[in-house]
């Protein structure tokens, strides 16, 4: 007798996973590398070439990596959160420019404004994929271990910069 | 005059140039493997189509670490442990087996011994319910019938 | 004008849909005649409206109304005409409006064909019909309506994607849903009987054509989806197990489950409750697949454009309709009874494998597609499942499929001997061993994996013969054995035919994995490659230009020995609308093997990238599929159903009194 319940009894199952997965976004590639020490890189500035940078440097710090390139049509969308972000001096800011040419990046930058400390320049994209990148815009929270702590896939939003990156750099500041 | 002469070799080259093509790869062997591995990872970019069929920039820089790391010595694994790492499962269009896809990879077999077995029980089953079906008013009418008599 | 008359005309045939579902369900329940006969005016009304609306939508495309916003996204003025015709179903809209005018004209099939059917089963078949038409009318009235108007209307269109820009592309469509909403007469017969409480042989002979019929469309929307993915895209490859794929296979997988378990009721009265169960998934499945495709639920190449909205809508009607039908099975199910007796080893038993096997396998694809959301939507991960997952789930459990289908059809209804069937089928055996063993070697190499394809394909083809001989031999027309051969049913054909495309797909499946070589060159004018014995020329690349697009197009000869075999013109396309640049690969098109040339990309200024394919019997894929088709025609056209057969329908009756 109960045999004959099992059909609506899986297929009630399977509408709730299809209701929950309305909400979900099947594109989105979470990071492995959250709770993981930040991928080593030694690369030159984009200002200033004879300069290198390295995650190193910025140990004892919390900081926020943002990976950008002047080809890329979202990066204007988030560009202003990032310039508010700066000017608040909640948490420095740092650029990665995306497999960008060189010119095409300053002249973005002298454009729409700066909000990095600095920029680094990955030519071949190769740090880009240590990191994770799929797609630009991409931004990490990176703690005073040098560890990462959170990665947003996509644009910034105020909302997301009020929401998640701020108490996170908060309580990573206190540690 | 001297011009002319020095073209005089490209003519030549020209007309011998029908030849057999040159593999597109740098190491035919190399990319066989590069590409057989590729062909079992996603595109992140293009999500449906497999690292090796993908033409966005970025399947070609990961194809190109591919080749780079295989060219130094690594392992199939080892490459593919290097993309997991940054890129997480999602990469691999084989899942690989782990405790969350036990259900995976064993439920399409368990289905099936399950099927079989409810099967069987049921035939099993089937036999013996068959002897009993019959009612005792219709035994008595069938066996008034066998007998030749018109059943009341 | 024309746009807001289609629109009006949904509009109506919602009304009559929902009249038609009303006036059968209402009038079988009560059993009041005048209702049950209105209700196939209803339906041939609701067909006429459909057809209105979607002339007019055909309409708009072709006399390039770009007012109509669904127009302006899927055309252009450049396009040829016929690509502007099937348009129309190039897009999410429209191709909702295509899947209510197949299921209009499934319901128009139904009151034509249905005269020798009890007036309160067909009242109720209709009812159901109707209303599934109504949720999916009110689907395309509230979230997905084609004739919305554009204001200011665009100077031109935005073009058909041009993928879709080509014949395959135009059937598979049409096809697929006939065979989609074709499952949905197996399904409102399923509900029906449910319903009145009626399910016995009689149900089965009337649903079987219909379900066959659909089951035929369905295998031939898969083909052409398969085939089109194989010439148009450009890899070489033509099936990738995504998720859209996935979504028709699934009722393929139960739909050949039902026809099979439909045999059997109707020859036995046994399987009731499955057959009435794998009805209902049948359907389930089609829904599902709509839904998995216009949701955005799942990522794919197929995915229209997806809307949450429209996500949720479906979903409701999914719980309307199969949670509903579901909930009627457990209330009215256990009164089916369980028909007609069989020992274990029986064609009875032997069939309920075949449910159970088949049955499994769609469930694990549906596992394998549904799985990346389920970890994802408790939070464990992210992960894919692909092709290489499929291949070794789908292949180990097709496998005792394939033995079971040469022993199935020589296997005695209610107990089957097995010595009998050892001794029957020894030669088949045998010669499909001799096949595994030595075939191998004439392609060139040996290997595992091809010799259990075609182990499995020589078995399930010479066991096939063993059932025709015996057939032939057993028939009553005769003693010539022409006069035999004509007394076999057609349906009997239509088995045979089935089962032996089956083993041909096997055989294509199995060689072109086993045996297909690619190579990528690098060629200047005058290059030659070799590859299985053809060598490919590269006669330099030209430019053209056509109606929608610039192309560059390579010549290629191809010589086989000295003499050309064919002369082949892969082309790089860019289609001027959008931009968007396309492969055309070239193939030779062969019985034993296809030659297959895609154009990569120009590294110089005379030199460009080639990739050349050998994929030997690859068409023999599609040539089963057609033969599987033709043989359900043939099994659906048997003039036991075209016949109004009145004792059966009493004999059956009374058996099912008990």
């Amino acid at each position: 007798m109960t045999r004959f319940a099992i059909p609506i009894a899986v297929f009630v199952a399977l509408v709730a996973l299809l209701g929950v997965g309305l909400k979900l976004d099947p594109r989105e590639v979470p990071s492995p590398l959250i709770g993981k020490p930040a991928p080593h890189f030694e690369l030159p500035q984009l200002h200033e070439t004879s300069k290198t940078f390295t995650e190193r440097d910025m140990l004892g710090k919390v900081w926020v990596l943002n990976v950008w390139a002047s080809w890329c049509v979202s990066c204007r969308e988030e560009h202003p959160v990032l310039l508010d972000l700066a000017a608040s001096g909640a948490v420095p800011v740092y650029g990665l420019n995306y497999k960008d040419k060189r010119e095409d990046g300053l002249a973005w930058l002298k454009g729409m404004g700066d909000p990095y400390e600095l920029s680094i320049y990955d030519f071949d994209g190769r740090v880009g994929i240590d990191y994770g990148v799929y797609g630009v815009p991409e931004t990490y929270v990176i703690d005073k271990a040098g560890v990462i702590r959170y990665k947003r896939i996509g644009p910034l939003t105020p909302q997301i910069v009020k929401e998640k990156v701020l108490p996170l750099v908060r309580e990573l500041e206190r540690a | 005059m001297p011009r002319l002469l020095a073209l005089l070799p490209l003519l030549f080259a020209a007309s011998v140039a029908a030849k057999e093509a040159a593999p597109a790869a740098a190491d035919p062997a190399l990319e066989k493997r590069v590409m057989a591995l590729a062909e079992e990872l996603r595109c992140l970019v293009c999500q449906n189509q497999t690292l090796a069929d993908s033409n966005a920039p970025l399947a070609e820089d990961l194809r190109n670490q591919l080749r780079e790391k295989m060219r130094q010595g690594k392992s199939d694994a080892e490459v593919v442990d290097f993309l997991v790492e940054r890129y997480g499962d999602f990469v691999l269009y084989r899942p690989p087996l782990k405790a969350t896809t036990v259900l995976l990879w064993f439920g399409p077999f368990l289905l099936l011994a399950l099927g079989f077995a409810v099967l069987l029980r049921r035939v099993r089953r089937r036999r013996q319910a068959a002897d009993t079906e019959i009612s005792d008013a219709d035994k008595k009418r069938a066996a008034e019938l066998l007998a030749g008599r018109e059943p009341r | 004008m024309i746009p807001e008359l289609g629109q009006v005309a949904l509009a109506l045939a919602l009304c009559l849909a929902l009249a038609q579902g009303l006036l059968g369900l209402l009038g079988a329940a009560r059993g009041e005649a005048v209702w049950m006969a209105a209700t196939r005016s209803a339906a041939r009304g609701q067909f006429v409206f459909v057809a209105i609306a979607f002339a007019c939508l055909t309409a708009s495309f072709v006399s390039n109304d770009f007012t109509v916003a669904y127009v302006a996204t899927n055309s252009n003025s450049a396009l040829p005409l016929h690509y502007r015709v099937a348009g129309v179903w190039g897009g999410h809209e429209g191709s909702m409006l295509l899947w209510v005018l197949m299921l209009s004209v499934w319901t128009f099939g139904v009151t034509l064909f249905s005269r020798h059917l009890p007036q309160e089963m067909v009242a109720r078949v209709l009812g159901v019909m109707g209303l599934v038409s109504v949720g999916f009318l009110l689907f395309i009235l509230f979230t997905s309506n084609p004739f919305v108007r554009l204001f200011p209307a665009p100077p031109d269109g935005r073009d058909l994607n041009p993928l879709l820009q080509d014949p395959g592309m135009v059937m598979h469509p049409p096809m697929l849903y006939m065979g989609y909403v074709g499952f949905s007469i197996a399904f409102a017969f399923a509900v029906a009987a449910l319903l009145s409480g009626r399910l016995d042989a009689a149900w089965a002979r009337w649903s079987r054509p219909w379900t066959t019929a659909a089951w035929c469309f369905l295998t031939v929307g898969i083909a052409l989806g398969s085939g089109w993915a194989y010439y148009e895209l450009g890899w070489g490859g033509w099936w990738f197990w995504d998720p859209v794929e996935n979504a028709s296979f699934m009722p393929w997988l139960i739909g050949t489950g039902l026809i099979h378990s439909l045999a059997v009721t109707e020859k036995r009265g046994a399987f009731r409750s499955w057959t009435v169960l794998l009805a209902i998934l049948a359907f389930a499945l089609s829904l599902l697949g709509t839904f998995l495709v216009r949701s955005g639920v799942l990522t794919s190449v197929h995915a229209f454009a997806t809307d949450p909205t429209r996500g949720i809508f479906i979903l409701a009607l999914l719980v309307i309709v199969i949670g509903g039908s579901l909930l009627l099975y457990v209330w009215r199910a256990p009164k089916i009874g369980l028909g007609g007796d069989f020992e274990p080893l029986s064609r009875e038993t032997l069939l309920l494998a075949n449910n159970v096997i088949f049955s499994a396998a769609a469930g694990s694809v549906l596992l394998g597609t549904l799985y990346p959301l389920a970890l994802d939507a408790t939070g464990l991960g992210k992960l894919s499942v692909g092709p290489p997952y499929f291949e070794i789930v789908f292949t180990v459990l097709m496998t005792p499929a394939l033995v079971l289908m040469g022993i199935g059809p020589l296997a005695r209804w209610k107990k089957a001997s097995l010595p009998d069937l050892a001794s029957r089928l020894r030669w088949a055996l045998a010669a499909a061993v001799i096949a595994a063993l030595a075939l191998p070697f004439a392609m060139g190499r040996w290997g595992a994996l091809v010799a259990l394809g075609l182990l499995l394909a020589a078995w399930v083809a010479a066991s096939g013969f063993v059932q025709l001989y015996e057939k032939v031999r057993n028939a009553a027309g005769g003693a010539s054995a022409w006069a035999r051969l004509q007394s076999v049913p057609r349906a009997t054909y239509g088995m045979l035919l089935a089962h032996f495309g089956v083993a041909v797909f096997v055989v294509g499946v199995t060689l072109v994995k086993g045996y297909e070589s690619e190579k990528d060159v690098r060629m200047e004018p005058g290059d030659t490659v070799e590859l299985g014995g053809y060598t490919f020329r590269f006669d330099g690349v030209r430019d053209v230009q056509g109606p929608n697009y610039v192309a560059g197009r390579a010549q290629i000869a191809v010589t086989r020995n000295g003499s050309l075999v064919t002369t082949l013109y892969p082309e790089k396309r860019i289609y001027r609308v959008q931009n968007q640049p396309m492969t055309e690969a070239a193939i030779d098109t062969g019985f034993t093997r296809d030659l297959y040339v895609s154009l990569g990309d120009a590294v110089s200024d005379t030199a460009w990238l080639v990739r050349v394919h050998h994929k030997p019997f690859i068409d023999w894929i599609w040539g089963g599929c057609l033969l599987m088709a033709l043989g359900g025609a043939l099994a659906a056209s048997d003039r036991r159903y075209r016949l109004a057969a009145r004792r059966p329908q009493e004999q059956y009756a009374a058996a099912a009194a008990r």
